[in-house]
């Protein structure tokens, strides 16, 4: 199959998919006890803003009527006002986006860099104590809860030794890597450890693996060998697995920015939640989503090239 | 799968497991845990409710080890109190996906068809919202507190074991005593619940161990970001938030409770790591 009917492919399957999270935010809401305007407009709404919003919602149509209004409205963009912000959702969602996927980009790349080298020192010296230190202590970073990392080194790093800021986010690119350099490291150490024991594994199996064996036999310079053969492997199943979990490094982004202060769609969320916010948290919910679904999309792409096998038949 | 069943090396592989450092650990963490839980009273010094103005957020002692908190209550009490709570957790936010997801798993993953295929997409958009984003909002329109994290974890949490033994089920298929079973004409319930779900499901109790760790985990998230258990419960995420205010003046308040946390589940990855040791085939 070709690549190109094989993305044709891959982007239909996303169409039913996307349907039925469009079924699961809309039924969020009406989830809802009595009568979701009321509940969505707040305790201080003016009786025109629940007429507004069931106008919106369209609340009087039978319920396939009201989804098609919601699906619709979605689709052209409209997402409904925020009740916290008094503004267009999507609005308050764009300002907060680049945020989110900049600390989401910076937590990915602080996790290879500590989990990559670390996964080779801990398969070369496989059983010895290098190998038992390293996974001990990934093991341990496993069990602390992202919030609970976040608050650890806020205390010591930012407020105690004063090494870095203790929230907010800069203006210029340099500003952001400092700013955002402890809620990236936080997310960083929990995800590390699932990249570095997948790693880890998958280095040790492509080591023993037949054509390995051979490329040492054959007397490649072990270099080479690392390069060519374990590096290609051990990238592919490691992209695949951050792809994977993608979803953990958002619900990771939402504690992070809850803890530093960083004014991303994490806090964002919580803020709607505790506003009972809902027209935001349905858009919040959504573009989280569309994200997850986006990165989903570029890992299946990226292992169809490096990896035919992977193509659907 | 079926073999191993059968090798006298059944009681030894006990054995064996038991000389791994890490699963004993486990075992002896987890195994306290339960007691703490089930017994906080008789471990816990104080009454972890008890205020006392006149000993407000004092540093770690000989007569508070943990210190106490802004009212004055004993931090350590409140820590093992918690015990209750989260240990709970692990079982409540986990036990009825489990059951869900592994009869929806077994019933897709037997009959196929048109279930499948829906399940299929169900499976995809779930997995397409980032777990706790979609927790959140689930709690969000339930309103905050325990047993509403409770079915929030479970409305979203029951699609991975549904996903995992419905895989497993179909690979157990494959095999040449479920092909016995119905040309034997045995019911669909009899070949489902007695032969292909005990075969099926034990990838799915090692995944259960692991999935309890990430509870706790959780749980205690939901407790500080306040959408879990309320103060004033004793709950480690609770605490931990409770105590965030003050902690560079009594940094212990949030700084016990969150070992607690990582301790536990250190617990049950540990003892999850040498079940799936002990239950994984040979060969």
């Amino acid at each position: 199959m070709s690549s190109l009917t094989y993305i044709f492919k891959r982007l239909l399957m996303m169409i039913p998919t996307f349907f039925l999270v469009m079924i699961i935010i809309f039924l969020l809401v009406r989830l809802l006890p009595g009568d979701p305007a009321i509940a969505m407009a707040g305790d201080r709404a003016s009786d025109a803003d629940i007429q507004a919003i069931r106008e919106r919602l369209g609340l009087t149509e039978p319920m396939l009527v009201q989804f098609w209004l919601f699906l619709s409205n979605t689709v052209q963009g409209d997402l409904g006002q925020s009740i916290l912000m008094r503004t267009d959702v999507i609005d308050v969602i764009a300002d907060r986006l680049p945020i989110t996927v900049f600390l989401t980009i910076y937590s990915v790349a602080l996790s290879l860099l500590i989990a990559g080298p670390l996964a080779f020192v801990a398969a070369l010296n496989r059983g010895r104590w290098p190998d038992a230190v390293i996974r001990t202590v990934f093991q341990i970073g496993l069990s602390m809860p992202v919030f609970y990392i976040g608050l650890v080194l806020l205390t010591f790093l930012a407020a105690q030794l004063r090494l870095f800021p203790v929230g907010g986010y800069g203006d210029t690119f340099g500003e952001r890597l400092y700013h955002l350099f402890l809620p990236s490291i936080t997310v960083a150490l929990y995800t590390s450890a699932i990249i570095m024991r997948n790693l880890r594994s998958a280095v040790i199996e492509v080591l023993d693996a037949e054509y390995v064996q051979f490329a040492r036999a054959k007397g490649l310079p072990s270099r080479l060998v690392l390069g060519r053969h374990v590096l290609r492997n051990a990238l592919i199943s490691t992209v695949t697995l951050l792809g994977l979990s993608i979803g953990n490094l958002m619900s990771g982004t939402l504690v992070t920015e809850t803890v530093f202060a960083v004014p991303g769609m994490g806090r964002l969320m919580l803020e709607a939640i505790f506003a009972r916010d809902y027209p935001l948290i349905q858009g919040l919910t959504l573009t989280f989503a569309i994200l997850v679904s986006f990165v989903f999309l570029m890992t299946d792409l990226f292992q169809s090239r490096l990896d035919p096998r992977m193509r659907l038949q | 799968m079926s073999d191993a069943v059968f090798t006298p090396s059944q009681p030894s592989r006990i054995r064996l497991a038991l000389r791994k450092p890490g699963f004993v650990v486990g075992i002896l963490i987890i195994g306290f845990s339960v007691m703490l839980a089930l017994f906080p009273g008789i471990f816990a010094p104080y009454d972890p409710n008890a205020i006392d103005y006149l000993a407000v957020r004092q540093p770690p002692s000989w007569t508070h080890p943990f210190g106490t908190d802004l009212l004055g209550r004993d931090s350590l009490s409140r820590v093992i109190w918690a015990y209750q709570v989260n240990m709970q957790m692990a079982v409540l936010a986990t036990v009825f996906a489990l059951v869900i997801g592994v009869v929806v798993g077994a019933l897709v993953g037997y009959y196929r068809g048109i279930a499948d295929l829906i399940f299929g997409r169900v499976v995809d958009a779930v997995i397409t919202f980032p777990f706790l984003v979609l927790v959140i909002a689930v709690v969000a329109v339930l309103g905050p507190g325990l047993i509403n994290m409770y079915i929030a974890i479970t409305l979203v949490g029951w699609v991975y074991y549904a996903r995992l033994m419905r895989a497993e089920v179909i690979a157990q298929m494959g095999n040449d005593y479920a092909a016995a079973g119905i040309v034997m004409g045995y019911s669909d319930r009899r070949i489902i619940f007695r032969h292909l779900l005990p075969n099926a499901i034990t990838p799915v109790i090692v995944y259960w161990m692991t999935d309890m760790a990430l509870a706790i985990l959780l749980g205690s998230s939901l407790g500080y970001l306040g959408l879990g258990a309320q103060p004033p419960q004793s709950e480690w995420g609770v605490l931990i938030a409770e105590g965030r205010n003050f902690i560079s003046t009594a940094w212990w308040l949030s700084l016990m409770p969150g070992i607690a946390i990582v301790l536990t589940g250190l617990g049950f990855s540990l003892l999850g790591d040498g079940l799936a040791d002990l239950l994984r085939p040979r060969g």
